[in-house]
């Protein structure tokens, strides 16, 4: 199974779980079964068209799944899934 | 660099950088010759500017508008318990000269803006951003990419650090990813993590400014691999770290393919934090607010802050957070005025914009700066 990073401000959505096991084969369908697992976490990760947010990065290892295939990037079974978000500090 | 020498004591004084064959005199030399700006004196400025000090960056820009709170004390060990109430850059400039004599300290006590900003970066080599804020984020960005200056980026939220070199220029003169090839717009007020919380462990910023810091060294003296196109991650919390890579985008409207943002913007309005009447949210000054509090006419407020920061203080709003709106629509008054509050405006306005668009609601107010404002002028009284 892949497993997905979830980063500390989104914890709060996942009972605090830090990762995210799935047999998804695509990037989108990994982080939709967040969003079926945790219905809290929807609005965070998409936008209203279903788009993963775009100040939320997604990395499949090191790499930005923006070079590969984008949310169709192919998941293997030990493939690790990082979300990363904009963080600014303790301020607005 | 020739020109730059050293007195005597200052030889003493930076001996352990001397002895370390690949830093020695050359990479001294360079620090002193360089002139670095650090963008805000919170937690992250504290260890940044401490280290550039102490290692003889021989000019080092001071930026900050606040004054030394108690509440800052928790992780910005630039300050002690006597500064408190005096300007940052004031009690910053204080205790730097007292750790090195042999440097300049340039102090800014203004907030840096769309019309300053290029005119304060302009004299600098290199700036460092240890700000708190996503428009001020953006700010030091995109005056870095504008001017052509090195961005020694670092960020901090609750256990989570990023660490990142943007707009290095290498040997080549090309220059590397910039912050909005990382994050192209910032996160909307009211989704995470947006203002909706703060806080931060105190150590973590001593952590990840000194690594910011340890990059601002490297940059100025050429040493080493700079963390240029790579985005370092700490979680503190479970003790995880891991360097991903940043690449160009060509859509980088800064200086992509077909650039579109050429002079500074309003970055208030480009993080949606822009509260004003002239975009339809009606306002209410926490004066007027507290008119009416006095009055004899009814109203309702209501809260839209999350529950932990309900329970930390409140006005005794009816608490819906901004996520429940909706849900809690039953809850919202349409027969008096409705004042609605969160910690400094953003995430209410985007409840009023709701409710007017989806419900029709013509009697709601923003309470202009939320509850931080409200507690400013109260405290103030």
């Amino acid at each position: 199974m892949a497993r997905v990073i979830i980063p500390t401000p989104l914890r709060k959505f996942t009972n605090d779980q830090a990762s995210f096991e799935t047999n998804s084969s695509t990037v989108f369908e990994a982080i939709k079964a967040i969003a079926v697992a945790f219905p809290e976490i929807q609005k965070h990760l998409f936008d209203e068209n279903d788009q993963i947010r775009n100040f939320i990065r997604i990395y499949l290892g090191d790499e930005d799944i923006n070079v590969l295939d984008k949310e169709q990037t192919a998941l293997s079974p030990n493939d690790e899934l990082s979300i990363i978000p904009a963080i600014a500090g303790g301020k607005d | 660099m020739a020109e730059i020498t050293f007195s005597k004591e200052e030889l003493s004084r930076y001996n352990r950088h001397l002895i370390i064959p690949e830093f020695n005199i050359e990479g001294q030399r360079k620090l002193k010759g360089a002139k670095v700006l650090v963008v805000g004196t919170g937690g992250l400025g504290a260890p940044l500017l401490q280290y550039l000090a102490a290692a003889g960056v021989g000019t080092i820009g001071v930026l900050d508008f606040d004054i030394v709170e108690d509440s800052n004390l928790q992780r910005q060990v630039l300050f002690s318990t006597d500064d408190i109430g005096k300007p940052k850059v004031l009690a910053a400039k204080e205790r730097l000269e007292g750790l090195n004599p042999y440097i300049n300290i340039v102090t800014h006590n203004v907030r840096l803006t769309s019309e300053n900003a290029l005119d304060i970066v302009k004299d600098y080599d290199l700036v460092a951003d240890g700000t708190d804020n996503f428009p001020t984020r953006y700010l030091v960005n995109d005056a870095c990419v504008l001017l052509g200056k090195t961005n020694v980026y670092a960020s901090i939220y609750r256990f989570d650090g990023q660490v990142s070199v943007f707009n290095y220029k290498n040997e080549d003169g090309v220059f590397g990813p910039n912050y909005r090839d990382l994050f192209p717009s910032p996160p909307p007020p009211g989704l995470v993590p947006s203002c909706a919380e703060g806080g931060v462990l105190g150590v973590l910023p001593g952590i990840v400014g000194s690594l910011q810091a340890n990059e601002v060294i490297k940059v100025i003296t050429g040493i080493g691999e700079p963390l240029v196109g790579r985005l370092f991650l700490f979680d503190a919390i479970n003790f995880e770290t891991r360097t991903v890579k940043v690449h160009c985008d060509e859509n980088n409207p800064l200086n992509g393919k077909n650039p579109t943002i050429t002079e500074l913007i309003d970055y208030q309005e480009f993080c949606g934090l822009k509260t004003s009447e002239e975009d339809g949210v009606k306002e209410i000054s926490v004066k007027e607010f507290l008119d009416l509090q006095q009055s004899e006419e009814p109203f309702q407020l209501i809260d839209v802050r999350e529950d932990f920061e309900y329970e930390i203080a409140n006005i005794e709003g009816v608490h819906i957070p901004l996520a429940d709106v909706e849900e809690e629509v039953a809850q919202i008054v349409s027969d008096r005025k409705v004042v609605i509050h969160c910690k400094s405006g953003g995430r209410s306005k985007k409840a009023i914009e709701l409710l007017e668009k989806e419900f029709g609601f013509s009697n709601l107010y923003n309470l202009t700066g939320g509850v931080d404002a409200y507690f400013d002028e109260v405290d103030a009284n």
